[in-house]
C-alpha cells in the first residue's frame, strides 16, 4: 500500500468520507471509488453495480467492490436516480484500479436534491480526513 | 501415550522455558468459577486390540454384510466400490491435509476438487459445481434459500414426492426465515402433480427431486418451463445420481440449480453419513451459490495450478452477509465420487446405469407376477413402490428373521400409503436375491 | 549444522483426468449381467455425461501423483490455528471402515441397526460429562452445522417463550461462521470489541445486552488464544436479560479436563470432532459438529434422538418442541465412530493430559518466539499463540511472505490474517503430538526466517521455491473464474 502523499485526488471532483468521488456533468454525477480506496483494496476483481433507473438516496448502498479477501460497499455520495452505468468493469475490473478517476467511474446519477452537491468535501478536506 | 510425545524430561525442560512451576499452572488463567469441580469420569482407557474387540461387538450388531439382503435405498444406495477407489481414498496426504488455504503445497487436493467439480457439472449437465456440501437435504435447503436471494422472492413450493426427510431438513432450515414453503401435491402416476403450483409468479423456487422418492422419474422440462415463465427457478433435487448415466440430467432439462446427494458415487452408507452434498448451477448465478469453490490459475512461471477463488461469497470474508455459514464441507467425499466417477468413466456409468435399471424392472416382472400390485406407472430407476395386502407388516418381520429386509414402509412418512413399500434393487443384487425375494414376499 | 525437514525431490507431473483418457477403457469391474436388458423409455433417457474412460492403472497412478502434492499432518507439522490438526489415530480408521459399520444402511428397523445406535447413546454420554453439559444431539456435519444448530435453538427456545429476539452478540474476534450462522436464523449480529487484554469485558456486554438480544455467541479458549476469564460474569449479564450463552468449542483442545462448560454458564456448545477429538479433516471435510446443551434446552434438539427403552435402542421422534432436522440421516457416523474410538482410547487421565501438553506446546513456541516476531497480546496464551509481522515490515516483508518461506523449510504454515483483530497475524497452533524437537526445528526455521527477512527479503518474496508451484496467481482465477475443465 502506498502513502497518502503518493497518491491521486483531482482537484476538481468532490468526496465523501467512504471514499467514492463525485464529478459533476451538466448537472448529473458521475461516481467512483479515489485512488486511496482502490489502493486499500489491491486487485479489484469484481464490482457490482444496480440496475439503471434504480433511485437510491443519499447515503445508501448502490453495488459492492472486490477484491481476492476483502469485500466493500459502495456508498451513494448524493441521493438520485442511476442512469448509466460502467458497463466495461464487468469484463476489466483492474480498470477501478489503474483509472480510478476515468476509466474506472462506476456509475452516473440525476441528482434528486442539488443540494446533496454542495456537501461534498473538497480535495483538501479528503486529504485531511485521510491523514485521521 | 502412543500419541503424546513428550517425555518427563522434555515437559519439565519446556515448563522451564516458559516459566510456570507444573503443567496445572499453566492454566491460572481459568478462574475457579469456570473450573470442574472433579475430574472428567470416562471409561477405563482401552489398549488397540480390546478397542478392536469392542468396535467388533458393535459392528456385530448391525445388519450389515452378505448375511443379511437389504432392499432400501430411500436416499443411502448399496453399490459396488472398487477396492481402488478405497485405497486411493485413504491416502494420508489427501486424508489428514487441511482445506487448502495454501496453494503452492496443496495441489493434489485442489487439482483433484477441480476435476470433481468438473465431472459433477458434466454428470448434471450444469455450468458449474461446487466443492461440495454436507448431504443432499442441506444442499437442498441451500438451493431453495439461494433462489431466494437471486428472485427476492418469499416463497418456494416443493414437491411431496422429495425425499420426506430433505423436507424436513428444508423446513428446519427455512422455519426461522420469513421464506413460506408450500407444497405440491403428486399424482396417480407417482410424480408431481405440477398443475397444482398455485400462483407461480409468487415463488423463487419450484423444486422436485428426480428420481423422485418413489424412484419415479419427473418431468423435469415441464417444472422448469412452468418456473422459469413466472420468473422463478427450478430446483432439481436427486438422491441417486447413478441415474444421469441413463436418464436426462436436471441441466439438459432446464434446472437452474441441480441439488442432491452423492453418496451413490462410491461412499460407503456407514449408516448414514458422511454423504456428499452435491451442488450446481447455471454460470450467472454463481456469486450467489454458497460453499466454496476451486478455479483454475498460473503460477509465477506461468505453469497451470489451481486455488480456491470466488471466496467474497464466503462467510471467512463476508462474515453475515455471506452466501452460506458453510465452512468443512465434505472434500474427501468429493474426491471419493471423483476417483469413483474416473473409474467408471463415460461407457462404465452407462452400462453400470443400465444394469441397475433393469435390476429393479426385473424385480417388479417378478412382483407383478406374484399378484403384487405397482400402483404408480411413472418409469422408474432403481427403487420402486409395491403396494402389499393388509397384514404384510407381519410377513416383513417374518423375512427379517432370514435376513432379507423387504424395503421400507411408507406410511411413517405418508400416511395414505398405508402398506406400501418402497423397494430398491441395485447391481448388487443377483437374480437369485431378486427371485427370492418376489418368492418369499408373495407366500 | 541443522537439517530442516523441507527438501526438494523428484515431484512426478500430472496431466487432468480427461487429458489421460482414451475411450474403451475401464478401470471398473462391472458386475456380470444376470437379467435381460430392457430398454428405458427413449424420450427420458440420453447417452450419459462425457466423462474420460481410464484404466484401473490410469487412475490409480492419477491419484497418488496428485496426492504426493499435498502437505499432511502425516508428513510433518502443520500448525494451522484454530485448526487443530493433530496426529489423525490409525486405529480409528479401522473402527470407521467395519464392514458392519460402514455397510449399514441408515433405514434399517432398530432390531437390526443396535451397534451404531448403542455407540451413538455413549458418544452422547462421553461428550455430556467432557464438557459438562446435559444433552448431545451427533446430528451436524462440521462446526458451522453446528452453530446453526445452537442458534436454531436460540431461535426456538426464544419463540417458546413467546418473545421472540433479533439481534446477537458477537465478538470482533469470532470465526466468520458465527455471525453467518446467526444470520441463517435472522439475527442481526452486533459487534463487540476485546479489550486490551485480548478478551471481552462485562462492561462491554451489558452496554449492548438487551430484551431484544437473543443472546451472546462465544468463542472460549478465543481466536487469540486467550481464555475469557470474564465469561462468567458475561453469561450473568446475558442471562439476567433472558438471553442464552453459546460457547464456539472450536478451541476445546486446550480445556479438556480443566473446564465445566455448565458452570462457566453456557448453554449451547459444539464441539468439532475433526479438531478437538482426532478425526481427520480429509482436505476440508467431512467433519462432525455435535452440540451440547443444558438440560433447559435439550426439548429442543433436533430429532431423531437415540433412546433406551426396555433395553433396547430406539430412534424417538417424540419431541414436539425440537427445532428439526439438520441431515436426511442421523450425522456423520463414521467419524462418530472415530472419535469414539479415540475417547475410549484416551480415557479420563490422557484427555487432560491432550489440552496440558496443546498448552504446554503453544506457550514454548510463544516464550521462544517472542521478541524475534511482534507478540501483539503478551499474556499467558492457552492451546495458540498469535504474532504479527510488523517487526518485519521494516524489511519489506510481510505475513504472507513468511508463511509462504515456511514451506520451503518443510512446515506448513500458520493461520494468516486471521483474527482480523490483529493486523498481519500469525496464528500458531502446534497442537500436542508435537515432540519437543518437532518444535524445536519449527522454531529454527522461524527464527532462520527472520533473519532472512533481513539479510535476504528477497528470498521472502519469492518464496516457495520448493513446493510443487510457485505463488499462485488469485487475482487472475477470481477475475476470470474458470471453475470447470
Amino acid at each position: 500500500m502506498k502513502d497518502v502523499s503518493e497518491l491521486k485526488f483531482p482537484e476538481e471532483l468532490g468526496y465523501v468520507e467512504s471514499h467514492e468521488w463525485v464529478r459533476t456533468e451538466d448537472g448529473r454525477a458521475r461516481i467512483g471509488i479515489t485512488d486511496y480506496a482502490q489502493d486499500q483494496l489491491g486487485d479489484v476483481v469484481y464490482v457490482e453495480l444496480p440496475a439503471p433507473g434504480k433511485s437510491l438516496a443519499k447515503g445508501a448502498p448502490f453495488g459492492s467492490v472486490e477484491s481476492v479477501k476483502a469485500v466493500s460497499e459502495l456508498y451513494l455520495p448524493i441521493g438520485g436516480t442511476v442512469v448509466e452505468i460502467n458497463a466495461a468493469l464487468e469484463n476489466s475490473p483492474e480498470l477501478v484500479n489503474s483509472d480510478p478517476y476515468g476509466r474506472g467511474w462506476m456509475i452516473v446519477i440525476e441528482p434528486s436534491q442539488s443540494e446533496d452537491l454542495k456537501g461534498l468535501l473538497s480535495v483538501q478536506a479528503y486529504r485531511e480526513k485521510l491523514k485521521g | 501415550m502412543r500419541y503424546l510425545p513428550h517425555t518427563l524430561e522434555d515437559i519439565a525442560e519446556m515448563l522451564k522455558t516458559v516459566g510456570v512451576e507444573s503443567l496445572d499452572g499453566l492454566f491460572a488463567s481459568i478462574p475457579a468459577d469456570c473450573r470442574r469441580s472433579a475430574p472428567m469420569v470416562l471409561p477405563h482407557p482401552l489398549t488397540e486390540w480390546e478397542l478392536n474387540a469392542h468396535i467388533d461387538r458393535l459392528a456385530g450388531r448391525m445388519a450389515a454384510g452378505p448375511a443379511y439382503k437389504v432392499f432400501i435405498g430411500a436416499g443411502s444406495y448399496e453399490h459396488f466400490i472398487p477396492a481402488s477407489v478405497g485405497f486411493l481414498t485413504s491416502r494420508s496426504e489427501f486424508v489428514t491435509s487441511y482445506t487448502p488455504y495454501q496453494p503452492e503445497i496443496s495441489q493434489g487436493t485442489l487439482q483433484a476438487i477441480f476435476e470433481y467439480q468438473t465431472l459433477a457439472a458434466r454428470l448434471l449437465g450444469m455450468e458449474v459445481a461446487n466443492a461440495s456440501m454436507y448431504d443432499g437435504a442441506s444442499a437442498l435447503a441451500e438451493g431453495l434459500l439461494m433462489a431466494a436471494r437471486i428472485t427476492r422472492r418469499s416463497k418456494v413450493a416443493v414437491s411431496r414426492a422429495v425425499h420426506p426427510l430433505y423436507r424436513r431438513v428444508v423446513e428446519t432450515y427455512l422455519k426461522p426465515t420469513d421464506i413460506e414453503v408450500r407444497e405440491i401435491p403428486f399424482g396417480p402416476d407417482g410424480t408431481t402433480l405440477l398443475s397444482a403450483v398455485a400462483d407461480p409468479a409468487e415463488l423463487a423456487a419450484v423444486a422436485v427431486q428426480s428420481p423422485n422418492f418413489f424412484g419415479c422419474i419427473e418431468d423435469v422440462a415441464a417444472v422448469s418451463g412452468r418456473a422459469q415463465a413466472a420468473g422463478a427457478l427450478c430446483v432439481a433435487a436427486f438422491s441417486e445420481p447413478l441415474a444421469f448415466g441413463l436418464f436426462k440430467n436436471p441441466g439438459s432439462l432446464g434446472a437452474d440449480i441441480a441439488c442432491g446427494e452423492g453418496q451413490s458415487l462410491g461412499i460407503p452408507r456407514a449408516f448414514g453419513g458422511p454423504g456428499l452434498g452435491m451442488f450446481a448451477s447455471r454460470m450467472q448465478y454463481v456469486r450467489n451459490m454458497p460453499g466454496r469453490l476451486v478455479g483454475e490459475t498460473k503460477d509465477l512461471e506461468g505453469r497451470r495450478g489451481f486455488v480456491l477463488t470466488l471466496s467474497t461469497r464466503e462467510q471467512h470474508i463476508r462474515r453475515e452477509k455471506a452466501t452460506s455459514n458453510i465452512c468443512t464441507n465434505n472434500s474427501l467425499c468429493a474426491l471419493t465420487a471423483a476417483v469413483y466417477m474416473a473409474s467408471l468413466g463415460g461407457t462404465g456409468l452407462r452400462e453400470l446405469a443400465q444394469l441397475n435399471y433393469d435390476k429393479a424392472e426385473y424385480l417388479k416382472s417378478q412382483l407383478r407376477a406374484a399378484g403384487i400390485r405397482l400402483p404408480f406407472g411413472a418409469a422408474t430407476f432403481n427403487e420402486f413402490v409395491a403396494a402389499f395386502p393388509d397384514g404384510f407388516d407381519a410377513v416383513h418381520s417374518r423375512l427379517i428373521a432370514k435376513g432379507i429386509v423387504a424395503g421400507l414402509p411408507l406410511g411413517t412418512y405418508y400416511p395414505e400409503l398405508k402398506n406400501h413399500y418402497l423397494l430398491c434393487a441395485t447391481e448388487t443384487m443377483s437374480r437369485d436375491d431378486l427371485d427370492a425375494l418376489a418368492r418369499e414376499v408373495a407366500s | 549444522m541443522t537439517e530442516f525437514p523441507g527438501a526438494t525431490g523428484l515431484v512426478l507431473n500430472e496431466p487432468l483426468l480427461w487429458e489421460r483418457g482414451r475411450r474403451g477403457r475401464c478401470g471398473f469391474s462391472l458386475p456380470s449381467r444376470d437379467v435381460e436388458r430392457r430398454p428405458a423409455p427413449a424420450a427420458l433417457t440420453a447417452a450419459g455425461p462425457d466423462f474420460p474412460d481410464l484404466s484401473e492403472v490410469d487412475v490409480v497412478r492419477h491419484y497418488t501423483r496428485l496426492s504426493t502434492w499435498n502437505f499432511s499432518v502425516d508428513a510433518g507439522m502443520y500448525p494451522l490455528g484454530s485448526c487443530t490438526m493433530k496426529y489423525n489415530p490409525k486405529t480409528n480408521e479401522r473402527q470407521a471402515a467395519h464392514p458392519g459399520l460402514a455397510g449399514a444402511h441408515p433405514l434399517l428397523p432398530a432390531d437390526l441397526c443396535q451397534g451404531a445406535l448403542e455407540l451413538m447413546a455413549a458418544l452422547e454420554c462421553l461428550l455430556a460429562e467432557i464438557t459438562g453439559l446435559d444433552a448431545v444431539t451427533l446430528q451436524p456435519g462440521a462446526g458451522a452445522h453446528g452453530e446453526l444448530t445452537g442458534m436454531l435453538v436460540f431461535h426456538a427456545h426464544h419463540r417458546h417463550q413467546g418473545k421472540p429476539r433479533s439481534k446477537i452478540i458477537v465478538p470482533d474476534t469470532a470465526h466468520g461462521t458465527n455471525p453467518a450462522s446467526a444470520s441463517l436464523c435472522g439475527y442481526r449480529s452486533v459487534a463487540i470489541a476485546s479489550n486490551a487484554n485480548g478478551v471481552l469485558s462485562p462492561e462491554a456486554v451489558a452496554a449492548v445486552m438487551d430484551d431484544q438480544t437473543a443472546g451472546i455467541m462465544v468463542t472460549n479458549p478465543n481466536t487469540l488464544g486467550l481464555f475469557e476469564e470474564n465469561v462468567k460474569a458475561i453469561a450473568d449479564i446475558v442471562h439476567a436479560r433472558g438471553g442464552l450463552v453459546y460457547c464456539d468449542g472450536a478451541n476445546m483442545n486446550a480445556v479438556l479436563g480443566m473446564v465445566h462448560m455448565g458452570r462457566m454458564g453456557v448453554d449451547v456448545l459444539h464441539l468439532n470432532l475433526h479438531k478437538t477429538f482426532s478425526t481427520p479433516h480429509g482436505g476440508g471435510g467431512p467433519g462432525a459438529g455435535p452440540v451440547c446443551v443444558a438440560r433447559h434446552l435439550e426439548p429442543f434438539l433436533p430429532v431423531p434422538r437415540v433412546r433406551l427403552v426396555d433395553n433396547r435402542y430406539v430412534l424417538s421422534e417424540d419431541f414436539p418442541l425440537s427445532i428439526g432436522k439438520l441431515q436426511a440421516f442421523w450425522g456423520n457416523t463414521a467419524n462418530l465412530v472415530r472419535a469414539y474410538s479415540y475417547i475410549l482410547t484416551m480415557g479420563a487421565e490422557d484427555l487432560k493430559r491432550v489440552s496440558q501438553l496443546a498448552v504446554l506446546n503453544a506457550r514454548y513456541i510463544k516464550e521462544r518466539l517472542k521478541g524475534i516476531y511482534h507478540l501483539p497480546y503478551d499474556r499467558p496464551c492457552m492451546h495458540e499463540c498469535v504474532f504479527s509481522d510488523s517487526l518485519q515490515q521494516a524489511h519489506k516483508v510481510n505475513t504472507l511472505d513468511i508463511a509462504k518461506r515456511l514451506m520451503d523449510y518443510g512446515f506448513h504454515p500458520p493461520t494468516i490474517y486471521f483474527p482480523l483483530v490483529v493486523p498481519g497475524a500469525i496464528m500458531i497452533e502446534p497442537t500436542e503430538t508435537e515432540s519437543k524437537e518437532d518444535l524445536d526445528l519449527f522454531i529454527e526455521s522461524m527464527k532462520a526466517i527472520a533473519t532472512e527477512a533481513r539479510e535476504a527479503p528477497d528470498r521472502l518474496h519469492q518464496a516457495p521455491t520448493r513446493a510443487k508451484r510457485r505463488r499462485l496467481d488469485e487475482t487472475a482465477a477470481a477475475r476470470k473464474p474458470c471453475l470447470t475443465g
